[in-house]
């Protein structure tokens, strides 16, 4: 059973205060999040990324279209006693300690009350919070509600997390330990949802991404198979600042750095690259398939919306 | 089901008291206190009547403020400031959410009249020497001020659900005011004729009838109140407050939180 299936899921707001027209946040997405996955949510600011959160989140009603996470749809309570949300820049009641917050969270997901306090306490430490339980909120800074956000999304043990920007307003030590955080998960079984437009986050830490942008998927598959898929290029490294002529006619860049020179040309070329470097007795440092990065990807599935919206 | 509205209503409460609401507590105090001294040296045979009409009317107005300018953020307030997403992502039902704000607030304006409710009585010891069975009556009126908060706060949260907050703040207090001159609307309705007499009688039964809810007057000159009126004004306030929190429901349950 997937964690998450989408099934056509479209969002149409009506914009302007005179002039009532309709603005398409959403249209027609569907996706299947695997249990157990990362699943990376990207996309540019005002992609579509916070609906379809909030749509799921049962904050929004669709359009059209319909979801299901854990086998259940999304108005069943019993389905948000399993699953956890942080919020984009998330605000909680500030007038109450960080611990009567998490406290009073557990009570709506339904924590016994035996074992909330230790529960409370257990993910404020894994938060790096444990020293400030009893501080007012109002007193807390923009990342320490992040982490506070974080904690009230895994404070019931929920089997699925959402996490909308979970980096944001974290600095790099914070953003490192929430990485580690969504591993940490993913090792307990836990699937992992979360959306994001800082790239290298997902990189690092995603199985499968999505590409959203102007409410339309663009693009959805496992990170590496996204990333190789783009250029089929080798790259070769060899001892020496000599390029055979040779090498440029099977299209090859070259460039020499120090006493090496690394050559980038199609894959089809790379035994005729290395026949040619056997036949001038240069010696062969490395063959390696260039990998674009997940930047390139996401830079090429936007493109295409770009130039149509620059037509338009 | 019924332990998260309790939860609900208790945070709601807490809020309440930890943004110092119930310090009004403080300028009644001083009110009547003042009051109660001062009437003792100018009034004769009067003191009674003096403390009871300006306790009552300070009961009801101080509570009237709170429920208004409380109650027309309950809802509005958590959304403009996204507190509600990480409530309604949990086994919380909408209907939950409204109800258990209804009696957090309810329950903060009945601890509030409660405490002054002391104060009136405390004032009327201190003026008259002794309690008189007499005084049994300004119980029903503050019961009588108890349900019309209930009314209010539940308006204030019907408001809330789909207005802003000062707009929200606006409708409430109209309605307070021409439901505090029902009495006087209907009585315009009765003499009125064809399209007129429909509306004024179409509006009279609409806003709340508050002038029925008001007998801080007859209390205050020792007049008894009718058992049916207390059965009458009680089974009105819960119908009324009753439908408009159902018309909360019905808004919120469709409302999408952008």
């Amino acid at each position: 059973m997937p964690a998450i299936e989408i099934l056509g899921l479209e969002k149409t707001y009506t914009v302007g205060f005179w002039r009532k027209r309709p603005k398409q946040a959403l249209k027609s997405l569907h996706l299947t999040v695997e249990e157990g996955e990362i699943f990376g949510f990207l996309g540019p600011n005002g992609a579509g990324k916070t609906t379809t959160l909030k749509l799921l989140m049962g904050l929004v009603f669709p359009s059209a279209g319909s979801a299901r996470i854990l086998g259940m749809t999304i108005d069943d309570p019993r389905m948000k006693a399993q699953i956890g949300f942080l919020p984009e820049q998330p605000y909680f009641y500030d007038y109450l300690t960080a611990r009567e917050l998490l406290d009073y969270y557990g009570q709506l997901s339904g924590v016994d009350a035996s074992i909330r306090s230790r529960r409370v306490d257990a993910v404020l430490h894994r938060v790096g919070l444990p020293d400030v339980g009893d501080v007012q909120l109002r007193k807390f800074s923009k990342g320490m509600l992040q982490r506070v956000g974080i904690a009230q999304a895994i404070l019931h043990d929920p089997k699925l997390v959402f996490f909308d920007e979970p980096m944001s307003g974290l600095d790099p030590m914070g953003r490192r330990e929430v990485r580690d955080l969504m591993e940490q998960l993913k090792h307990e079984g836990k699937t992992v949802f979360f959306s994001t437009h800082i790239l290298s986050d997902a990189e690092a830490l995603c199985d499968r991404v999505a590409i959203i942008h102007q409410g339309e998927l663009r693009g959805v598959g496992a990170v590496a198979d996204l990333t190789s898929s783009v250029h089929g290029q080798v790259e070769l490294v060899w001892q020496g600042t000599a390029v055979p002529a040779s090498m440029r006619g099977l299209g090859a860049e070259c460039h020499v750095t120090g006493d090496t020179v690394r050559a980038v040309l199609p894959e089809d070329k790379q035994d005729a690259a290395i026949e040619i470097l056997r036949r001038e007795r240069l010696r062969l440092i490395s063959v390696t398939p260039v990998r674009a990065s997940l930047e390139d990807y996401f830079v090429q599935k936007l493109q295409p919306a770009v130039s149509v919206g620059a037509r338009s | 089901m019924s332990t998260r509205i309790g939860h609900i209503a208790a945070n709601t409460f807490r809020e309440a008291v930890r943004d110092r609401v119930l310090y009004n507590l403080i300028a009644f105090a001083l009110l009547l206190s003042g009051a109660a001294i001062l009437v003792g040296q100018i009034s004769i045979d009067i003191e009674r009547l003096v403390v009871i009409n300006l306790g009552l009317t300070a009961v009801s107005l101080f509570g009237i403020v709170i429920a208004i300018f409380i109650g027309i953020g309950l809802v509005s307030k958590e959304i403009e400031k996204r507190t509600l997403y990480t409530v309604l992502s949990r086994p919380v039902r909408r209907w939950e959410f409204i109800v258990g704000k209804f009696f957090g607030l309810a329950g903060t304006l009945f601890v509030n009249t409660f405490l002054m409710a002391i104060g009136v009585f405390g004032a009327l010891l201190y003026v008259s020497r002794h309690f008189q069975r007499a005084d049994a009556w300004v119980l029903v009126a503050l019961y009588f001020i108890i349900l019309e908060f209930v009314i209010i706060t539940a308006l204030a949260l019907l408001f809330s659900s789909f207005s802003s907050p000062l707009l929200s703040a606006v409708f409430a207090f109209a309605l307070f005011v021409i439901g505090s001159f029902s009495e006087d609307l209907r009585g315009f309705a009765a003499i009125a004729h064809g399209v007129t007499h429909w509306l004024a009688t179409g509006a009279a039964y609409l806003v709340p009838n508050f002038s029925a809810l008001n007998v801080i007057s007859s209390v205050a000159h020792q007049q008894p109140i009718s058992g049916h009126l207390i059965l009458y004004n009680t089974a009105y306030a819960l119908i009324y407050a009753t439908m408009a929190l159902c018309g909360a429901v019905v808004i919120f349950e469709h409302r999408d939180l952008k």
